[in-house]
């Protein structure tokens, strides 16, 4: 601990400064600054299946789809400035979607799967955008209570085999190739998000996030560019949603559970809100540390809450942040 | 038909009781309580253990567990929430974690002896047994005793805030918080005592209204649901607004029910609230800082 007259002092690490531009390219050791991190995130992601004994084989999927739901919400809450607390509504558009093409058309999941992310992601859009107009905690809550809302209609109509769901739909041919969908996914959507986030669109909406009067006084559509980003984010929780529906085959009500929207926000809040690759670590992390602790019931619930609390108390920056600042960064401590 | 309308009546009157403490501490502190509904399932477990496992008198156990509920409001203003002012998304993050930290904490099972309430065995006694025919229709006297303490507190609330000096200077933080620092209200002070005063309201909601069901822990999503879709049709921080929402809302569902059957109860819950919101985006009656909350 620093003593009364001393402070901290942070500083870029030379490599980190001389690294920014486009002379990064003429050494090798400025490149390797550059790549490792993301080669380390790619490669292991990519290696991990490889590893794993059967059963964590199934928790990294399931990480997987826990992964996506908590990029699309991180980019929704920290890229468009729409909290939405409604993750499940996705999951369960989408794995509805999935599951009734392939029941009652005989699709394959390669076709039910992209289609149903689409008609399930039409689907929530059209189903969120009278509240768009709404922001803050008021969006938040009412996506909080969408999924309860589908839940109720599926039950008061009885419809899609109500309380018991669709048992028996198709399942992805091997493990193999359920887990490398996934982590593909997650990796595709990781990259392209980031990207996204820097284009001409994802710029106005960072600037809706910031100062939506501003870019209404601009002569820009707040509407439209959040319809959009509504879309983009429900296709990947809706293609998370379809391909949940494949891996087990199934079909319910539980599709739309708190879970899908709790966990995520965890995940979010844990690995760093804002960073996108943060959410991914931290749903690496919390749905195997669930996972392990299933034979604990509802402590299980108890003690991620728990520890989301910590972390958005004491650790708000999250994970992913305090990484980036060690390794762009040294400290020492300096007198005052 | 008659039944229709008194039951519509009393259970307007019911989302009334569950939704004023959520609006109070909304309407001064800007603080969306989502332990709100954990706190009145609290409520009513505290009641029911203080009654049966302590062999408390019944009216005794309820101040000692609405003691208890101010506590708790107070403390998760204190420990959690004030750290984070004016961060609406982690405002609502932290305080739905404390939410199913405690909601999820009372179904445990298995720690110290704790046996967890699970189950249909969790009753609250009724005030007064017996039941009074209106018009024909029979209400039992719990149900009037709702609306009776309805009455009171919306006649309370309104002395509260008009005429004591807490609830006054609670009126001016809300309406500008800044022009009230300048005359010496502190804001924190008032922020934690409304979630006192907010806590203390869900957890008296939960002993007035408990004793007509069982107390169930999943009861805390649902009050928690009903609260927020209340005072989103009435105007999120407007009184006014969330009684005359609750009587939206409750006879709607009655007569929903009345029409098509129990279930389409909270299909037209969130009927009503896209239908408001589409219409009037700020709520029925709110009209405090509308600009800000829309776009």
């Amino acid at each position: 601990m620093p003593s009364q007259d001393q402070r901290k002092k942070r500083l870029d690490r030379s490599i980190n400064v001389r690294s920014t531009g486009l002379y990064a390219l003429s050494s090798w050791r400025e490149m390797t600054y550059l790549l490792a991190p993301r080669l380390l995130l790619i490669v292991g992601l990519l290696v991990l299946p490889l590893v794993l004994d059967h059963y964590w084989q199934r928790v990294l999927c399931t990480a997987g789809v826990f992964a996506i739901l908590a990029l699309s919400f991180d980019f929704l809450a920290e890229y468009v400035g729409l909290v939405c607390l409604g993750g499940a509504l996705f999951i369960g558009f989408g794995g509805y979607a999935a599951g009734l093409l392939n029941e009652y058309l005989g699709l394959p999941p390669v076709v039910t799967i992209p289609l149903a992310a689409v008609i399930g992601a039409c689907l929530s859009t059209l189903v969120i955008m009278p509240c768009l107009r709404l922001r803050g905690i008021y969006f938040a809550i009412i996506t909080f209570m969408l999924p309860l809302f589908a839940r109720n209609v599926i039950i008061a109509l009885s419809l899609f085999g109500s309380t018991e769901g669709i048992t028996g739909l198709d399942t992805l041919p091997n493990i193999w190739v359920e887990q490398y969908v996934i982590v593909i996914a997650v990796l595709v959507i990781l990259f392209a998000l980031r990207r996204f986030a820097s284009e001409d669109v994802g710029l106005i909406m960072m600037a809706v996030k910031d100062n939506d009067r501003a870019v209404l006084a601009s002569g820009i559509s707040i509407f439209r560019y959040r319809v959009l980003a509504v879309f983009i984010a429900a296709l990947m929780g809706c293609f998370a949603g379809a391909y949940l529906t494949h891996l087990y085959g199934w079909l319910g009500l539980s599709l739309f559970a708190m879970d899908f929207s709790i966990l995520p926000i965890a995940a979010t809040v844990m690995g760093g809100m804002g960073t996108l690759v943060g959410p991914v670590i931290g749903a690496l992390i919390l749905s195997p540390l669930s996972e392990a602790l299933r034979g604990l019931g509802q402590l299980r619930v108890v003690l991620y809450c728990l520890l989301l609390l910590l972390f958005i108390l004491y650790k708000p920056e999250g994970l992913m942040n305090f990484l980036e600042r060690k390794y762009h960064q040294f400290e020492r401590l300096e007198k005052v | 038909m008659e039944s229709v309308l008194i039951y519509g009546a009393i259970n307007s009157v019911t989302f009334a009781l569950t939704a004023i403490g959520f609006s109070l501490v909304y309407g001064v502190s800007r603080i969306p309580n989502f332990a709100h509904g954990a706190i009145y399932v609290l409520v009513g477990f505290l009641t029911w253990s203080l009654v049966n496992d302590l062999n408390l008198n019944y009216g005794l156990s309820i101040v000692i567990s609405l003691t208890i509920a101010s506590v708790v409001g107070l403390a998760i203003y204190q420990f959690v929430l004030i750290r984070l002012r004016g961060m609406p998304t982690s405002e609502i993050i932290a305080s739905f974690a404390v939410s199913l930290i405690i909601l999820e904490g009372l179904r445990l099972q298995g720690i110290g002896g704790f046996k967890g309430f699970i189950g249909p065995n969790y009753m609250l006694r009724p005030f007064f047994d017996g039941k009074i025919a209106i018009f024909n229709v029979f209400v039992d006297y719990q149900r009037l005793i709702v609306v009776g303490a309805g009455v009171v507190l919306a006649v309370g609330m309104w002395f509260f805030t008009h005429r004591t000096k807490i609830g006054l200077s609670l009126r001016a933080i809300a309406q500008d918080e800044q022009a009230a620092m300048m005359l010496g209200i502190n804001s924190d002070r008032a922020a934690m005592i409304s979630m006192a005063i907010g806590s203390a309201l869900a957890g008296l909601a939960a002993v007035i209204i408990l004793p007509l069901g069982n107390v169930t822990a999943e009861a805390g999503y649902h009050v928690l649901v009903y609260a927020l879709a209340v005072c989103i049709i009435g105007g999120l921080g407007s009184w006014a607004g969330t009684f005359l929402a609750a009587f939206l809302v409750g006879f709607a569902m009655k007569v929903s029910t009345y029409m098509f059957g129990a279930l389409w109860e909270s299909v037209v819950l969130v009927g009503t609230i896209i239908l408001v919101l589409l219409i009037k985006p700020s709520g029925l009656l709110g009209k405090q800082k509308e600009l800000e909350e829309r776009v």
